[in-house]
């Protein structure tokens, strides 16, 4: 299926989003105004863009710690959570999560995770609903390489496959589980572990916008059409520490600049869109102005919005109590 | 002596322990970190750097990185514990108690009694704790009363370095599993540690002010916040017994109730959420056995019954502080 000059621009605009977010992020927590732990997501925009523009408000994803791409990708709105971050009453959880408990259950996103592995029960959750209630929504749960040895994803493997349930699992591989290489840490590899399972697999260039996307739209295809579960193993790069803050001594020192230069999402996007004459460059710069704008924006009104109060210290623990 | 750090107290615990006991492992997620990666070895030393160096001197075998699992690397710890290892295993935070916590109290805190007394299982989890880094509402709680609920667990939270490094280097000899609890906002405390082993035992508790009006029982980092608010109210005649109970899983009931019995009023400060916990522990205890002694109600401090929250105004709310428990031994001294 060919991409329309409408998902093209979608897509660029959204990854562009998560990009300048992101790296803006980076220089804001560095003035020392964002509290707690923030993971970022750049360098990984064509996974979490590549598959939810596959998506509709009717289907579910779960994210990880690192979320914010998720998020974007999901059409979480975009000021609410940079108010989120900096714990702003009017962040899109009221200040209450923070970076790493985003969510957005109206945009069918259930949540970044503090838990590594929390992500994938949760979605089996969500599809056995699609599917029990026939609302034709499928569900997809992000997890890391580091996430993908946890327990809770192996027994959601098994489990999407038994209940035959719209689940895509997506292993973002990124190389690196905080200081730890996923070449050590995860014995075998993701596609034959869902071989094991009966869970049709495949690895792709998370580097590539346009990889992700049709593999992804394939897995999604066959939930929706009440084929099962699928599970993407995408190969992908993060541009940052683990968090911010982290001092990155376990990877090569010019690993990220490299990567930069030769396996940028963006530029390979761009490149890919140039030379196939699908947009005009003066489209690319009319978004990059608008997400500057966006973020900008963003991040005056989260720094100017005010904190919660006291009472709300005390609220929505509960339906009723 | 020399001023160290909660960090580096607990990792000459560490340290000693590995050098005099070859049985002595550690393990955990990113220890050392740097395993299969193209950078530095040791490149974290855990992540909060409590471990740092210890691969250098003791090697991969006994500082074993592990994947994230923390249900099979705690489970193989106590199960390693029950043949013949002395494993300290690091759970990150105690928040993650979700993802392996059958392997701890269905497990290894049952095995011995289980067994009819065949088995003795020396494993250590070492773990953080506590609220004040804006980490929000999955990776701030405290946690220690569910560990302290099971039967057959030893449960440890010591309230300085020179209490974590006598107190760990028990842990380690300690033929029972122990929960060690290390509060993730004070590992830059420093004061006056020794640089010989020393141990604590399990089940003392330390007195760390004397006083005649008010007895007052704080655990983990709530002790020095106690010590702040007697120091205050000492200045204007009211005195307190500030005690520090080291572990709630022994505790000290006889200094506990022999303090309440001299001054007749208590108040308990714990940092766990609300509905039984520590405070309400102790508090039930004392309403058993000292009743007759007491002035006054007893006071608990304890934050409020949610989860801890991510904004900064909001988190500062939720812990309790020097200011409620000076609040509080003013009402039961009044
Ligand atoms: C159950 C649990 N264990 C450990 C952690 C600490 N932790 C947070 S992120 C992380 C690494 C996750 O690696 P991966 O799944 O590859 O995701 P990435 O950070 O690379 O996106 C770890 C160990 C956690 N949050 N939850
Ligand atoms: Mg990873």
């Amino acid at each position: 299926m060919q991409l329309s000059r409408e998902d093209l621009l979608k897509a660029y605009r959204q990854m562009k989003t998560i990009r300048v977010f992101e790296e803006r992020l980076h220089d804001e927590f560095a003035t020392g105004d964002i509290p707690g732990f923030v993971h970022l997501y750049a360098g990984e925009e064509a996974s979490g863009v590549g598959v939810c523009l596959n998506l509709n408000d009717n289907d579910y994803i779960a994210s990880t710690h690192r979320g914010h791409g998720h998020c974007i990708a999901k059409g979480c709105d975009v000021s609410g959570m940079m108010h989120e971050i900096f714990g702003r009453a009017d962040g899109l959880c009221g200040g209450k999560g923070g970076s790493m408990h985003i969510a957005d259950l109206e945009r069918g996103m259930m949540g970044a995770n503090g838990i590594v592995g929390g992500g994938p029960p949760l979605i089996c959750g969500a599809a056995l609903t699609a599917k029990t209630l026939g609302t034709g929504g499928v569900a997809v749960a992000f997890v890391g390489d580091g996430g993908s040895n946890q327990g809770t994803t192996m027994e959601s493997l098994n489990l999407a496959k038994v209940w035959n349930l719209p689940v895509i699992f997506v292993v973002e591989d990124n190389g690196y589980a905080e200081a730890t290489s996923s070449s050590w840490a995860v014995a075998g590899d993701a596609v034959r572990r869902a071989a094991g399972y009966d869970i049709p697999a495949q690895q792709v260039d998370g580097h590539d916008f346009f990889a992700v996307n049709e593999v992804a739209r394939e897995a999604v295809e066959r939930a929706r059409a009440g084929d099962g579960p699928s599970l993407l193993h995408v190969k992908l790069s993060r541009y940052y520490g683990h968090f911010e803050g982290d001092a990155m001594t376990y990877r090569d020192p010019d690993e990220v600049s490299k990567l930069r230069q030769d396996k940028d999402c963006l530029d390979l996007f761009q490149k890919r869109v140039n030379e196939a004459g699908l947009l005009e460059p003066a489209q690319f710069e009319e978004i990059d102005r608008d997400v500057a704008t966006l973020i900008d924006d963003a991040v005056a009104s989260a720094r100017a919005a005010p904190v919660p109060s006291a009472q709300d210290l005390l609220t929505d623990v509960y339906v009723s109590y | 002596m020399a001023k160290k750090s909660v960090r580096q107290a607990i990792n000459e615990a560490l340290a000693s322990e590995m050098r005099r006991d070859p049985r002595v492992v550690i393990m955990g997620e990113d220890i050392a970190g740097g395993m299969g990666a193209p950078g530095e070895d040791d490149a974290w030393g855990g992540p909060l750097g409590v471990t740092k160096g210890l691969l250098g001197e003791f090697g991969r075998d006994r500082v074993l990185d592990t994947p994230i699992t923390e249900s099979a690397f705690i489970g193989a710890a106590a199960g390693a514990a029950a043949t013949g290892l002395r494993p300290v295993a690091e759970l990150m935070f105690v928040d993650f108690m979700g993802v392996c916590f059958d392997q701890i109290y269905n497990q290894a805190a049952k095995f011995r009694y289980m067994f009819g007394g065949k088995a003795v299982t020396p494993l250590v989890v070492r773990t953080m704790y506590g609220a004040g880094l804006r980490a929000a509402s999955q990776h701030s709680q405290c946690l220690y009363p569910m560990f302290t609920h099971i039967p057959g667990l030893k449960v440890v939270i010591p309230s300085s370095a020179y209490e974590a490094k006598g107190l760990l280097i028990q842990a380690i000899r300690d033929d029972d599993p122990v929960v060690f609890f290390e509060h993730k906002a004070m590992y830059d405390e420093e004061e006056e540690v020794p640089d010989e082993a020393y141990t604590i035992p399990f089940g003392e508790a330390n007195i760390t002010r004397e006083g005649d009006d008010v007895t007052v029982v704080a655990f983990g980092r709530m002790v020095q916040f106690a010590n702040q608010a007697a120091d205050k109210l000492a200045k204007e005649g009211i005195t307190c017994t500030v005690i520090d109970p080291r572990t709630t899983s022994p505790l000290d009931e006889d200094t506990i109730l022999e303090e309440v019995a001299a001054t007749g009023r208590l108040v308990v400060v714990d940092e766990a959420s609300p509905r039984c916990n520590m405070a309400t522990d102790i508090s039930a205890l004392v309403a058993q056995r000292a009743f007759s002694a007491l002035k006054a109600p007893v006071r608990m401090v304890t934050p409020p019954h949610t989860p801890v929250p991510f904004a900064a105004d909001l988190e500062d709310l939720y812990i309790p502080g020097p200011a409620q428990i000076e609040q509080a031994i003013r009402e039961v001294a009044a």
